[in-house]
């Protein structure tokens, strides 16, 4: 194992209501969807009818300008509901799970026995490729491109994240086979990183290089990793997935068929037992909640408390998220709130007394706690990017419009995920993830 | 609070759009947060959010300058005192500073505050909290005796022509408070120099004591009578001649670590004022001769004097017109307090050179970000040509 790579800069927000390490697997949802809004740059073209029967696999959607890259069902059953926004943009395509896992087949195999293009042809068939991000621009990975190298972070930092030690530790021989076949498929090298100070399960992994980090989030970040281990040049691609989806690529491709399963944590501080669920992806998470959730106002958010996206309670959980957070909402009024001392007040600036209690975990809420203004405060960005890249001329390029300056400041390495802290520490109350996606639009634009 | 509550969500609908009173939508908001921090909540991006805000931040500035104007009160009521040869109680003379002072920090806000509200007002923004602290900042750095039409005056040329025709609060390029003492500066130098303006009454110069001077040690210093100094003392506590909030270093530096503790102020530019301020002073100590005596004052004493302590920690160190790369601070803050110390005893036509040289490199400071940049950008490409 190569030396740690140790993060200074970043900030770990302590949160109440972590997930315990208990799985419960009895609770199960007849509803599933697959969210199309969960993919950046994406035009789907729908391919089921509602009414339609589909089975485990069956394709839902696909890319309209990609139509190789498909979006399949996790479950077998019906299709009840394809849900449009504003402009009849779909959101969700809902099925209803008849409960009789019937499978559509593909060839079955592992790393040693499937050819490379075998192993594309079924992960695209499958419906797993979505899995496969590519940087830059985090979005779904061109199935025609040749990766630099493909990313796996072991391990999550952000607030309430779900622990892949705990998550992975019965899928690990899946694990394995997902390794090896990424590797096979791309002819690339496979990195896989792993905290420091932890004694994960996925130390045992072959076929891949592994990498240790240490310090505070986002050193979890895939993003963060790639830059500390092969920053990523003009022209260059690279491809992430997520461990568990790594597993699940694993033991579908070996079986033979799409097996959506995953586990999921549900945590915050409105949660009454925060624990693991097994449950299937794009599950609707209502039987998750129920009867689990504190009285109150809250917030259902399928991701971590930075980067998740708001749902409703009969919401469905996203495509790529572990995780399931409640949090309060922060709609109330506080009385010269922003003169208080501030004593149950997170904050990584002194102003508020809360410094006084450096490892309490708090109750946060998501009130913006001020208006939004026009930068004023500097350097507030750096002490959260731990990359050699400066966060507010990036921003600024990008408000500009500044391709150039873009490219020189390195808007290929990041995606917002890496600016959620930055939004987080801001006095300014600026929304930067939305500036950095803005940005990433843009050059998809000018350089396709 | 819920009273309070019910008060402000009654008035509202009339100040807001299509009400009765919208055209004040945002002098009703800026009242509204003043008293509440507001119920909305995140939409996109991170669900949560610091608490810190430009309200706690400015908040925190203004706070810390609280120490340098209580003292600079106390301070005017005892040169005053001094002036007239009786010698009064530390009560007496803060009352007497108090009321002196008072209005000129009312008319400071009041003038400001207005135009913030009405250029919020135009471009339908909430109100920012930026004035809070540039209004209590021009108090502070002008002579006691600055007559009040001219605080107006000079307040709402740095606002408008300072700040709102930039865009106001995060926009601008130079300092507002140093605009408003520039312009008074330039303005009205007769009324604006010399040596009657820093005490009050000595202007009208009844019942003075004969062969008081009133002029400042910074004045002294300039003209050679190096006899006439106070003492280090004197320099460090600010029982001296000055502006009002500028004589008294202690007091700042209650200030400075209050700003320093809280994160609001940075360190970074602080230091690197102080430093090189003090090289240059070192520096002119080195080249010092018989007939200019003032190039002899020891190094450390120039941090005491003048405006140079007020200077390096509310001045230089405002986030928006100081260099904005990590690099770029130091650069920045140590031109700042190297060309304020050159101004000062060399330039002939100003006794203090701090205001000017903080506005020198506020225009600079956005040339350095540029170059600081370029080098982290070529720093990059570099960093990819070894990896590759």
């Amino acid at each position: 194992m190569s030396e740690v790579v140790k993060i200074k800069k970043g900030l770990d927000i302590k949160m109440v209501g972590k997930a315990e390490h208990t799985l419960q697997v009895s609770k199960s949802s007849d509803l599933f969807a697959i969210k199309p809004t969960d993919f950046h740059n994406l035009t789907p073209k729908l391919l089921v009818r509602v009414d339609d029967e589909v089975k485990v696999g069956t394709a839902l959607f696909q890319d309209k300008y990609r139509p190789e890259i498909k979006f399949t069902s996790p479950v077998s059953g019906k299709v009840v509901a394809v849900n449009r926004g504003e402009r009849r943009r779909i959101l969700e395509v809902v099925i209803e799970s008849d409960g009789k896992h019937d499978v559509l087949e593909f060839k079955k195999g592992s790393a040693a026995t499937l050819s490379a293009d075998e192993i594309k042809e079924n992960l695209l068939g499958m419906g797993l490729w979505p899995f496969i991000k590519q940087r830059p621009y985090g979005i779904i990975a061109n199935p025609e491109s040749k990766p630099k190298a493909i990313f796996i972070s072991g391990f999550d930092s952000a607030p309430l994240a779900p622990d892949y030690a705990f998550i992975l530790k019965d899928q690990l021989s899946s694990f394995q086979a997902g390794i090896d076949l990424l590797a096979k498929m791309s002819g690339a090298p496979v990195h896989v990183s792993l905290p420091a100070g932890q004694d994960s399960p996925l130390k045992q992994v072959k076929n891949a290089k592994l990498h240790t980090f240490a310090g505070p989030h986002p050193a979890g970040n895939v993003g963060i990793q790639i830059h500390h281990i092969a920053p990523i040049n003009k022209g260059e691609t690279v491809w992430t997935v997520g461990p568990q989806e790594v597993a699940m690529i694993g033991r579908s491709l070996e079986n033979g068929h799409l097996i959506a399963e995953k586990i999921v944590a549900l945590a915050g501080s409105e949660v009454i037992k925060p624990q693991y669920y097994k449950t299937t992806l794009g599950t609707s998470i209502k039987e998750i909640v129920a009867a689990n959730i504190k009285e109150g106002n809250v917030r259902y958010i399928s991701g971590n408390v930075l980067t998740g996206t708001k749902i409703s309670k009969s919401n469905f959980l996203g495509f790529y998220d572990s995780l399931l957070s409640v949090i309060p909402e922060g709609d109330y009024y506080e009385l010269f709130g922003w003169a208080l001392p501030g004593f149950g007040k997170f904050s990584t600036s002194r102003t508020f007394f809360s410094w006084l209690t450096p490892n309490k975990e708090y109750r946060l809420d998501t009130n913006y706690h001020g208006g939004e203004r026009a930068f004023v405060m500097s350097g507030e960005y750096n002490k959260v990017v731990p990359m050699e890249v400066m966060p507010v001329q990036l921003l600024k390029a990008i408000l500009a419009e500044d391709i150039d300056a873009m490219e020189q400041l390195g808007i290929y390495e990041v995606i917002e995920e890496d600016f959620a802290l930055c939004e987080f520490v801001c006095t300014s109350k600026i929304d930067s993830q939305e500036i950095i996606r803005n940005g990433l639009n843009l050059m998809i634009k000018e350089l396709s | 609070m819920d009273g309070l509550r019910k008060i402000v969500d009654q008035l509202k609908p009339t100040f807001s759009k299509g009400g009765k009173l919208a055209k004040l939508e945002s002098t009703f908001e800026a009242f509204e947060t003043f008293l509440f921090v507001p119920n909305k909540t995140t939409h996109v991006g991170a669900h949560v959010r610091d608490y810190m805000d430009l309200k706690r931040t400015m908040v925190i500035v203004v706070l810390a300058m609280i120490p340098a104007l209580l003292f600079g009160m106390y301070n005017v009521g005892l040169q005053h005192s001094i002036s007239i040869g009786e010698t009064w109680s530390i009560m007496d003379s803060f009352l007497f500073g108090l009321i002196k002072v008072l209005p000129i920090i009312v008319v400071s806000y009041v003038t400001g505050l207005g135009i913030e509200f009405a250029f919020a007002q135009v471009r339908h923004h909430e109100v920012n909290e930026g004035f809070l602290v540039s209004g209590m900042l021009i108090p502070l750095i002008v002579p006691v005796d600055v007559p009040l039409w001219m605080v107006a005056l000079a307040t709402a040329f740095a606002v408008i022509i300072g700040k709102e025709v930039f865009g106001g609060t995060g926009m601008n390029i130079v300092n507002p408070a140093l605009t408003a003492r520039a312009f008074l500066f330039f303005a009205y130098p007769a009324q604006m120099s010399g040596d009657k303006i820093w005490v009050e009454g000595l202007s009208q110069g009844e019942g003075i004591v004969d062969g008081y001077s009133g002029a400042t040690a910074l004045a002294e210093a300039a003209a050679g009578n190096m006899q006439n100094l106070p003492s280090v003392a004197e320099m460090f506590f600010g029982t001296i001649i000055g502006s009002i909030g500028e004589t008294s270093t202690f007091a700042i530096l209650i200030g400075a670590l209050i700003l320093l503790y809280t994160g609001v102020g940075n360190w970074k530019i602080m230091l690197s004022f102080v430093v090189g301020g003090f090289l240059m002073g070192t520096l002119l100590n080195v080249f010092a001769t018989d007939t200019n005596p003032y190039m002899s004052l020891p190094a450390y004493q120039h941090l005491f004097l003048g405006g140079f302590a007020f200077g390096a920690v509310f001045m230089i160190t405002d986030p928006v017109t100081a260099a904005q790369t990590e690099r770029g601070k130091w650069i920045y803050g140590f031109l700042g307090g190297f060309i304020a110390i050159l101004v000062r005893v060399v330039n002939p036509a100003y006794p203090e050179g701090v205001m000017l040289a903080i506005l020198l490199v506020n225009v600079f400071a956005p040339l350095i970000d540029y170059y600081v940049v370029k080098g982290h950008v070529k720093r990059r490409m570099k960093r990819f040509a070894v990896k590759a």
